[in-house]
């Protein structure tokens, strides 16, 4: 068990920077998620940790020994590969073995671990068959032991549930959280769903084109994103966003776009100040905007058209015709909107973020 | 109705062409095999049905085991291809791995260098060659087969080897090191059995070209009891215009066998497939 430190590590290939200037520190017992869209360098800060790809600059440090340029074999590490990468010519039991008779450990000692971990997993009664003769969520399983029986230091995984379907995905997301609670290991786990992320992680770190962009828990980076990509990443659907103008005056600070003109939150107003004159990105989640069919509400409520209605069962999502562009909410899945007509719309004020349209970084 | 069709058109389609494909192409064992059969009377006897055997005899065979040098000839060709094989396979899956998996500069150039290399002619080659066996004094000995045999061998085999690394999931091989082998742990146990085809495709070739090779055998050690079989076959069974058939087939026949073995006992391990369910499929 142990830390994990990534220490201004960058990654070149020719050309591309696909890891740019990473600094992480990962704590010990730890669940650290990595997310970001596809090709944003996940695979590759993964890689470099695994020591499969060479650093280029930076330095890595797993518990208390700097590892930069330590070869794979004596990072006492174990990864679990997006397409599972088992032996095909070794049976399940040989596949989980293979770790430990290249460590030499006694054959006693090996069979025990083997079995104590297949029975854990369930796939006990697999240990003779060959990966080809595995369902895709058995191979899983496999590839997951295949790592545990090593005891390592560190788990790393690439996306190991993105090859199961949306059902077993789901299951298999919960036993991998109680999993790794029970065997505290410090793991590292990739993944571009930021649902996944959401429920997997004790914290979680958004990249971006080889950089990181925030690394919080996951209420922090949903309620405070940092920057506005954080802010559109995480959640589903994204967050609102549109520009509006700072105006002042009568001691009130105001956000106008279009013609819908919102007070400024409390305490935001000094912020805000600052950018008088000025646009600024408006975010607000779809949650946070509360719809009612018709013109019932109060008069400070927005009246908005409702442009497409979509019934996801659990809640429904109204596409609204904002003052700049659409704005989806949330709504009640028992009431009934109709497209074309007007809806209310109240604004939850205290949980609008606002954005630098220069810089993309969160004001609020 | 439906069925009925299909079957003619597959017996018109597949099987007729096959059966014509498959007389033509082992007619030539077949008249190979009665000539070494046949007694030397009937041998040129124009009267009789020459595509059967009405008389059967083992004299052909009995002559050229204790009457020629075949029994020394056989052995020297084993031992130059056994040990041209073994080096060229032996540096083709080096060569091969580090081509295919490595990304280092020039890389591709060598690649293409090497299967460039492949296209010179052997018949070009061996004026050059000829001047270095003789300056490392290894005319007329084993060396100097096993060692000029790999400069046509290791090219094809490389480049065949190099293409089968490349069809393996380069996700094995890091695993394996994860696991805690060293490169060269991770090539002897996951991927040289898991290209195990790949190999036995190259070992054949390399085999079958050893084997059979005539120029090189003839012409860097090509007298007295250094004979492989092609070249002894011709040198001592054709004497000028006369053609001892008999025995020139017979010896055909059993310099064919080794060759035949290899192939029979090698496709069964053929197998397709062994790399499926490496990964998700
Ligand atoms: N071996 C490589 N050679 C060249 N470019 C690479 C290589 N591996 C990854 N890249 C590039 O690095 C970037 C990050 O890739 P990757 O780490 O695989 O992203 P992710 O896993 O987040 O989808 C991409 O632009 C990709 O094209
Ligand atoms: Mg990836």
């Amino acid at each position: 068990m142990a830390q994990v430190i990534y220490d201004h590590v960058t990654k070149r290939f020719d050309g591309v920077i696909a890891v740019n200037d990473l600094t992480l520190e990962v704590k010990d017992g730890e669940f650290l998620v990595l997310v970001g869209p596809s090709g944003c360098g996940k695979t590759t800060a993964l890689r470099c940790l695994a020591g499969l790809e060479e650093v280029s600059s930076g330095d890595i440090i797993i518990g208390d020994r700097v590892v930069t340029h330590i070869p794979p074999k004596d990072r006492d590490i174990a990864m679990v590969f997006q397409n599972y990468a088992l032996y095909p010519h070794m049976t399940v039991y040989e596949n989980m073995a293979f770790g430990l008779k290249l460590r030499k450990m006694p054959k006693q000692e090996i069979d025990r671990r083997v079995k104590e971990v297949a029975e854990m997993l369930g796939i006990q009664d697999l240990l003779n068959r060959k990966p080809r003769q595995l369902s895709g969520g058995q191979r899983q399983r496999v590839a997951l032991g295949r790592a545990i029986v090593r005891e390592p230091q560190v788990f790393l995984m690439d996306e190991p549930l993105s090859n199961l379907d949306a059902k077993l995905r789901v299951q298999t997301r919960g036993e991998l959280i109680k999993l790794q609670r029970r065997l505290g290991v410090t793991t590292i786990y990739v993944t571009h769903d930021q649902v996944e992320a959401m429920t997997m992680g004790h914290r979680i770190a958004v990249m971006n084109q080889g950089v990181l962009q925030q690394l919080d828990t996951p209420e922090n980076l949903y309620d405070h994103p940092a920057n506005l990509f954080v802010a559109t990443f995480i959640g589903s659907p994204a967050m609102n966003i549109f520009p509006a103008r700072v105006v002042t005056g009568e001691g009130a600070v105001r956000l106008v776009a279009g013609d819908v003109t919102l007070e400024s939150p409390a305490e935001q107003r000094g912020r805000l100040a600052e950018y008088a004159n000025r646009e600024v990105l408006v975010g607000i989640r779809p949650e946070d905007l509360i719809v009612q069919p018709g013109q019932v509400g109060e008069d400070r409520h927005l009246r908005l058209p409702v442009e497409i209605v979509e019934p996801l069962g659990s809640e429904t999502l109204v596409h609204l015709r904002g003052p700049v562009g659409t704005l989806i909410a949330k709504a009640d899945p028992h009431v009934h909107f109709s497209p074309g007509e007007l809806a209310s719309v109240r604004v939850k004020i205290e949980h609008l973020h606002a954005f630098d349209p220069q810089t993309e970084l969160a004001l609020f | 109705m439906v069925g009925s069709n299909r079957l003619s058109s597959r017996l018109v389609l597949l099987y007729l062409p096959l059966a014509l494909f498959t007389i033509f192409l082992l007619f030539p064992f077949y008249w190979m095999l009665i000539i070494s059969l046949k007694p030397n009377n009937l041998l040129l006897n124009m009267k009789i049905n020459p595509l059967y055997l009405t008389q059967f005899t083992l004299d052909h065979y009995r002559y050229l085991l204790s009457n020629t040098d075949f029994p020394r000839w056989a052995l020297n060709t084993a031992i130059v291809t056994f040990g041209a094989t073994f080096l060229s396979l032996t540096s083709s899956i080096l060569m091969g791995y580090a081509l295919g998996r490595f990304r280092f500069r020039g890389g591709n150039v060598a690649g293409t260098a090497i299967f460039l290399a492949y296209l010179i002619p052997p018949t070009l080659l061996f004026i050059p060659l000829s001047q270095v066996v003789a300056r490392f004094g290894l005319y007329n000995t084993y060396w100097a087969l096993i060692f000029t045999y790999p400069t046509f061998l290791i090219p094809f085999a490389s480049w065949l080897l190099m293409g089968y690394f490349r069809t393996i999931p380069r996700e094995l091989e890091e695993c394996a090191m994860i696991d805690g082998a060293s490169r060269f742990q991770a090539m002897w146990r996951i991927i040289l059995p898991l290209a195990l085809p790949g190999v036995l495709s190259a070992g054949i070739f390399s085999f079958t070209l050893s084997w059979n090779e005539f120029l090189y055998a003839l012409v860097f050690m090509g007298s007295g009891e250094m004979k492989t079989i092609p070249v002894g076959t011709v040198s001592d069974l054709i004497r000028a215009d006369l053609f001892q058939w008999g025995p020139l087939m017979a010896a055909a026949m059993l310099g064919s066998v080794p060759v035949a073995i290899a192939y029979m006992f090698f496709v069964d391990q053929y197998v397709s497939g062994l790399t499926a369910g490496a990964v998700k499929g």
